[in-house]
C-alpha cells in the first residue's frame, strides 16, 4: 500500500532516526531509506521475513516487539512506527507505552473495524468480517484486538498519550481527522493513520 | 607431518603485553589468505577460527588434506565470496597450525614450552593478529567474522579497535563463558592431564603424545555441538557393523564408533598443550566483566555494523547469550541486526551446510559492501 507509505514518509522529518516495528518484509524501511533517511532499524517476528530484510540490505533484528523492545532505552529514535499490527498483540496498551518509551513519537496504523463495510458484513450476514485488509477468518486471524478509529481516539484518553496528527485513508485519499468529523471518518476510513507523543 | 613447509608465517618483533602480564616479541603468526586484495585495499574480511579450527579456512587443508574448516561458507561465489573479497585467517597464538604455541621452542632453555607456555586470552590473540593488518597496509577491514571462539575473537577485535572493521558478524558466540561452557572445557582439559602421557605437559621430551586424553576431550566437546535431535535422527540406537549387541565394550552403537574416530582424527592434527590453552582462553573471556558489567562499554566508541547470529538447537552457545550482545549494542544505538537461524544441527551449524545461514551472511556481506560509507 504505498499511500500507506507516502503518508508516513511525509510526517517524518529528513535524517531522523527510525524503527520499524514489525517491519516486514522491509518494503516500508526500504521507501523511508531512500526518501528519508538512512538512520533507520526494524524489528520483526518472522525469521523469514528477516532474511528477505537482510537481502534488501536493511539493518532488521530478529524480536516480539510486545518483549523485545525493552531493550532499546528510553529515547532511542526519533519516530517508532508501528503499521497495522496493533490489533494483533496481547497488550496494545503495553506497546504503545513501550513505544512512546522507545521513541520521541510514535506512528500508528490501524485498519479501521469501524469502516461500513466490515459493519455491514457482520450487520447483514451475521459472521465476523473479511475484508481486504483483514483478510483472515475468525479461527485463524492473527488479529486478537480489533478497533476502530473512535475506539483509538478514545484509548488515547484513557491511557494517556496525546494524538498530533490523526488521518483517514479511503480509496488512497487522505483527509484529517478531528472531532466533528470523527462520525463520518470512522464509517469510511478504511486506515487511520496517527501520529503520537507521551 | 612437515607443518612448516606449507606455511606462511609472519614474525611479529613488536613487542606484544599478555594479559598474564609477560611480554613476548619476535614471534611467529601463521596465517593464510585467499582471494585478492583490491587497489583501495577495502575489500579484505579477518576471519577468525573456532577452538579447533586454523588458519586453512577453504580449499584443499595442506597438512590434513582435507577440505578447510569452512569450506561451505568461503570461497568462490560462496557466503564470503573470495572473487570478491580478500580473506586473511590466522592461526591463533597458542595454537598448533605455525603460530607461537607451546609446542614451540622456549630460547632460554632450548626446550619446547609444554605448559611453560604463557597462559594467553581472546584479547592476546586478537592483538596478535591485528599484526596482519599493517603487514598488508589495511587500514580498515570490510568484514571481521567468526563463529564460536571465532565470534568471541569478533567482539574483542571491535572491542579493541572500534575504527578498524566496516562490519562485524559474530556467530553462534557469547560475550563470556557461562559456567556450563567452563564446565565443558575442564573436563577436556581434565581427560588430557589424567593421560599418563601428557607427563605434565613435557610429552614431547619422551617422543610420546597423550593422545587417550586428548582424544576423550575431544568426543566429549564433539557431544556439545550436536544437538539432541540432530543426533538421535542420524544415529538413534543404530548398531555399528553387526546385528546384535556383543554383551561387551566395544562400540556397539554408531554413536560409540562415531565419537571414537572423531576423537582419533582429531589427535592426529591437534596439541593436547594447545587444547589446554585455547579452552583455557574461552573460558577467560569476559567481555562483560572487563567493562564492569556493562558490555555496551565494550563497544562504546564504534561504528561497526554488527550482524549476530544464532542457531535454534545450540545449546553450547544458546540464542539467548547472543541476543544479550544485540540488546548491549541496541542499549548504544549501534548499528545491530540480529537473526536466528532454524536448524538441528546444533552449535556445529556454523560450519556445515545450513542454507539460511549462508544466504544471510552472504546477503550481508554483500549489501554492506556496496552501501555508500
Amino acid at each position: 500500500m504505498k499511500t500507506e507509505y507516502k503518508i508516513i514518509a511525509d510526517i517524518i522529518e529528513k535524517n531522523s532516526s527510525i524503527l520499524d516495528v514489525g517491519c516486514d518484509d522491509g518494503s516500508l524501511m526500504e521507501f523511508l531509506k531512500t526518501n528519508k533517511s538512512t538512520n533507520i532499524r526494524g524489528i520483526e517476528i518472522s525469521k523469514e521475513k528477516v532474511q528477505t530484510c537482510i537481502a534488501k540490505g536493511l539493518t532488521v533484528i530478529e524480536g516480539n516487539a510486545e518483549f523485545d523492545l525493552k531493550q532499546f532505552p528510553n529515547d532511542s529514535f526519533d519516530y517508532v512506527i508501528l503499521g497495522q499490527t496493533l490489533q494483533a498483540f496481547i497488550n496494545p496498551e503495553l506497546v504503545i507505552k513501550e513505544l512512546l518509551r522507545v521513541g520521541k513519537k510514535a506512528i500508528i496504523t490501524i485498519p479501521n473495524f469501524g469502516h461500513w463495510k466490515v459493519r455491514l458484513d457482520l450487520l447483514i450476514k451475521g459472521t465476523m468480517p473479511i475484508t481486504n485488509s483483514l483478510p483472515h477468518n475468525w479461527y485463524n486471524t492473527p488479529n486478537i484486538h480489533m478497533c476502530t478509529i473512535k475506539d483509538f481516539v478514545k484509548f488515547s484518553e484513557i491511557i494517556g498519550f496525546k494524538i498530533f496528527k490523526s488521518l483517514a485513508l479511503k480509496n488512497k485519499n487522505i483527509s484529517n481527522i478531528n472531532n466533528s468529523n470523527l462520525f463520518f471518518k470512522n464509517l469510511f476510513g478504511e486506515l487511520g493513520i496517527f501520529l503520537i507523543e507521551k | 607431518m612437515n607443518i612448516k613447509e606449507n606455511i606462511k608465517t609472519l614474525m611479529i618483533e613488536k613487542p606484544l603485553k599478555l594479559d598474564c602480564g609477560q611480554t613476548i616479541s619476535n614471534f611467529p603468526l601463521a596465517y593464510e589468505t585467499f582471494g585478492t586484495l583490491n587497489e583501495n585495499k577495502d575489500n579484505a574480511i579477518l576471519v577468525c577460527h573456532a577452538l579447533t579450527g586454523d588458519q586453512f579456512v577453504t580449499g584443499i587443508n595442506p597438512i590434513t588434506k582435507k577440505d578447510g574448516w569452512w569450506t561451505y561458507a568461503v570461497g568462490p561465489n560462496k557466503s564470503i565470496d573470495t572473487n570478491k573479497y580478500f580473506v586473511i585467517c590466522a592461526n591463533v597464538i597458542g595454537g598448533c597450525m605455525g603460530s607461537f604455541g607451546p609446542s614451540h621452542e622456549n630460547p632460554k632453555t632450548k626446550k619446547i614450552y609444554g605448559t611453560d607456555f604463557p597462559v594467553i586470552t581472546i584479547n592476546d590473540m586478537v592483538n596478535a593478529q591485528v599484526n596482519l593488518l599493517d603487514f598488508f597496509g589495511i587500514d580498515k577491514l570490510f568484514s571481521v567474522v567468526g563463529g564460536s571462539m571465532g565470534g568471541m575473537q569478533v567482539l574483542q577485535f571491535v572491542s579493541n579497535f572500534p575504527n578498524k572493521a566496516r562490519t562485524a558478524i559474530p556467530i553462534a558466540c557469547t560475550s563470556n563463558h557461562s559456567a556450563q561452557n567452563i564446565a565443558f572445557n575442564e573436563l577436556g582439559r581434565q581427560a588430557i592431564t589424567a593421560d599418563h602421557n601428557w607427563l605434565d605437559g613435557n610429552y614431547n621430551l619422551k617422543n610420546t603424545v597423550p593422545d587417550k586424553g586428548l582424544a576423550v576431550a575431544r568426543m566429549a566437546a564433539h557431544i556439545t555441538y550436536l544437538s539432541k535431535k540432530g543426533l538421535q535422527e542420524k544415529f538413534g540406537r543404530k548398531l555399528q557393523e553387526r546385528d546384535d549387541l556383543k554383551f561387551g565394550f566395544d562400540a556397539d552403537f554408531q554413536i560409540e564408533s562415531y565419537l571414537r574416530h572423531q576423537g582419533s582424527v582429531f589427535v592426529d592434527r591437534f596439541d593436547a598443550n594447545s587444547y589446554l590453552y585455547i579452552t583455557r582462553a574461552m573460558d577467560y573471556f569476559d567481555l562483560v566483566k572487563k567493562f564492569n558489567g556493562n558490555l555496551s562499554n565494550a563497544f562504546k566508541n564504534t561504528k561497526t555494523k554488527f550482524f549476530v547470529i544464532s542457531f535454534t538447537s545450540d545449546w553450547l552457545y544458546p540464542t539467548q547469550e547472543n541476543k544479550e550482545i544485540v540488546i548491549a549494542l541496541n542499549a548504544i544505538k549501534a548499528n545491530v541486526g540480529f537473526v536466528e537461524i532454524e536448524s538441528d544441527k546444533g552449535h556445529d551449524s556454523f560450519l556445515l551446510d545450513v542454507p539460511d545461514f549462508l544466504k544471510a551472511v552472504k546477503n550481508f556481506l554483500d549489501k554492506s559492501f556496496v552501501e555508500k560509507l
